[in-house]
């Protein structure tokens, strides 16, 4: 089935279900308070939080991917994700980026945005990035044209006919190619670069769209040792100033990234098991929970 | 700070050179050795030379087309073949009705509607006796269609081969819809019999030089305008689009403008080459929307090299050469030479004619290094 099929057989699914139609916002709450978002794209984080799923779920031919699954993310957060495989990490992130529909939950970005009623182009567009799990680059492009690509601008066609960098653009493609530490490949065809060049790459393309909230699945797969303390340290900068959900295998870059900046050893993890999640607290707590140590140890 | 600027000129001063040498080849070359030199020199450009070349350089624009959606978009479309023959269709209409009353049946109606006993002209031959609204419909109609039928086709995300069996299933049903004589397109005969284009003997060797020229420029300036919109930002986010259509979403953007847009383009680049080509060849019938050519535009373009532009031009030229050689040469291989040709391709040139000689010259850099 088509996902549009499948969008469209939702709907229909949600309104005979009564429940709210997603897309029809409800319009009273800002004239009481004096505060009007004119623009229902405008992220609204006065309450705090800038994700927000709530008992999401998702199932394949049975299977539960996700289950009731629910979770809230701060504005400037870190959280580290962790979990065996299966659990459902790879689906969530589906889900927040518009390709995956669920069954059943919703999904804001910050408390006005419905993330389920909009399409992935929008999501990206709205301020969430998202790195996949294998390293997805435009190969046959250089590693420039793969940032110029990202950088915040005009998405539609006719824009990109008569686009021009500028000057300022410029610099800031120079600048993160810095960053990422590919500045002598900038003209190099991305497809020749290795595997933990690609994470880098496809994580400067990520901050080139300058997101608010980056969803970043295993980053540091197939890096070096030294790449992945470069990627801790590079991650730890962003806090803050942007919203981070890392999924990761690795412990001991779990273990770097809660360890260290702001709010250093207050951090949230979260485990995920069976859709839902299982645990939720510091690194040390998850790690004494014992129904976490049962999961990941069998017993 | 040190900034990374890239140079991004359509051609290099060796492309502008090899632009002017093709230019003045179609426009003054062509024409001084068919027309002015005598029959009997040894530089005389045979009136069928030109009608071959003239012949090749329409399925060169198709080719070109494909290259477009194929090579840039990594979208095949064996649907190709249709456009062109509705921009033919377009352009046979309009040469129907100049044949006047000229035609076996000395009447206002083409021959095959006094056949038919018909009375007057259907709805859709309204502005056949037109040659502007006619030239008009040549681009409108296949690109109105593509258009409508890329929309729902992109909109549900069908991709691969997926696309490219409903861009044959749609071409077959043209075909079959075609075939019908009360469709009012001819039948199986199509049309054929020309007289006259804008009150001028089409058969004239000056007619036919026109059309040439026409034909080659047409080429040539598709060329230039392909070569500018792929080093555009558009041209590089179809790219992207080929890489990691995924990514491309997930970084903002609507792939379905995109490969509308280009779909479309490509649509029309194809139906004005058909339009080019029923004149010079004097014949148009559904076979041009048959599903072997379809098949045949992507192998040009493959047989080239895809996503170079100028490697599907050289593609077409060089199995259509082979093919007006190899036809009258040995009859029956053809076919079996045009297997083989792309086995050959597949397994040992698979960036095309242009990806080998461009790996030739890497090579022989590196020997000198």
């Amino acid at each position: 089935m088509t996902p549009d099929l499948m969008e469209e057989g939702s709907a229909i699914l949600n309104k005979a279900k009564g429940l709210p139609v997603s897309g029809s916002e409800s319009g009273g709450r800002e004239a009481s308070y004096g505060r009007v978002v004119t623009d229902p794209d405008q992220l609204d984080v006065a309450h705090g939080s800038i994700l927000y799923l709530d008992d999401i779920s998702v199932s394949f031919d049975g299977f539960k991917a996700l289950n009731k699954l629910c979770l809230n993310i701060a504005v400037g957060e870190m959280r580290c994700i962790i979990g065996p495989n299966g659990a459902g990490k790879t689906t969530m992130m589906d889900v927040i980026t518009g390709k995956t529909r669920p069954d059943a939950g919703s999904a804001y970005f910050g408390s006005t945005i419905d993330l389920l009623a909009k399409r992935e182009n929008e999501i990206a567009q709205i301020g969430i990035g998202r790195k996949f799990q294998k390293p997805t680059v435009f190969e046959h492009l250089t590693v420039f044209e793969n940032l110029e690509l990202s950088l915040k601008a005009d998405r539609r066609a006719r824009a990109s006919v008569f686009f021009k960098l500028s000057g300022e653009q410029l610099d800031r493609i120079g600048a993160m190619l810095q960053l990422i530490h590919l500045k002598d490949q900038a003209q190099r065809t991305a497809g020749l670069l290795s595997h933990g060049q690609k994470q880098w790459l496809e994580i400067g393309m990520l901050l080139m769209q300058d997101p608010k909230l980056l969803l970043l699945d295993e980053p540091v797969a197939g890096m070096t040792d030294e790449e992945t303390e470069r990627t801790a340290e590079l991650f730890l900068s962003l806090e803050g100033a942007h919203s981070l959900v890392v999924v990761e295998h690795d412990m001991k870059f779990i273990g770097e990234l809660t360890t260290q900046g702001v709010n250093a050893a207050r951090k949230k993890v979260t485990v995920l098991h069976e859709g839902s999640v299982l645990a939720e607290g510091t690194l040390a707590d998850v790690q004494a929970n014992d129904k976490v140590v049962e999961v990941y140890l069998g017993r | 700070m040190s900034v990374v600027t890239v140079p991004r000129s359509v051609l290099g001063t060796k492309g502008w050179t090899a632009l002017m040498a093709a230019v003045i080849t179609v426009l003054v070359l062509a024409p001084v050795l068919n027309l002015l030199v005598p029959a009997g020199s040894a530089f005389h450009l045979s009136d069928y030379a030109v009608a071959l070349i003239g012949k090749i350089m329409c399925y060169a624009i198709c080719a070109l087309a494909m290259d477009l959606i194929w090579g840039y978009t990594g979208i095949l479309s064996l649907g190709h073949g249709l456009f062109f023959a509705l921009g033919g269709y377009g352009m046979g209409m309009y040469l129907m009705r100049q044949i006047g009353r000229d035609g076996s049946y000395k009447s206002d109606l083409p021959d095959f509607m006094v056949f038919l006993d018909w009375k007057e002209v259907p709805w859709h031959w309204t502005f056949s006796e037109s040659f502007i609204a006619q030239m008009i419909l040549v681009v409108l109609v296949p690109g109105l269609l593509a258009f409508i039928f890329g929309f729902f086709a992109f909109r549900s995300r069908i991709k691969g081969v997926y696309f490219s069996i409903i861009t044959q299933a749609m071409t077959f049903a043209a075909m079959l819809l075609f075939f019908r004589n009360e469709t009012g397109f001819g039948g199986n005969n199509g049309f054929t019999d020309f007289k006259r284009i804008l009150d001028i003997p089409i058969a004239q060797p000056s007619t036919r030089m026109v059309l040439f020229v026409l034909t080659g420029m047409t080429l040539i300036g598709f060329y230039l305008m392909a070569r500018w919109l792929v080093n555009t930002k558009f041209g590089r986010v179809l790219q992207a689009i080929r890489d990691a259509e995924n990514r491309v979403m997930f970084c903002g953007y609507n792939p379905l403008a995109y490969k509308l847009a280009i779909w479309t383009l490509s649509a029309v680049m194809c139906a004005i080459a058909g339009a080019l080509y029923v004149p010079q060849v004097g014949i148009i019938n559904p076979s041009e929307m048959s599903a072997a050519s379809g098949i045949e535009i992507a192998i040009w373009a493959a047989v080239g090299g895809r996503a170079t532009l100028i490697g599907p031009i050289i593609g077409a030229f060089f199995v259509n050469g082979a093919k007006s050689w190899f036809t009258q040469a040995f009859p029956e291989f053809w076919l079996y030479f045009l297997g083989l040709l792309f086995i050959l391709v597949t397994l040992f040139l698979p960036d095309g004619i242009v990806g080998g000689v461009k790996r030739l010259f890497n090579k022989k850099a590196e020997v000198k290094a």
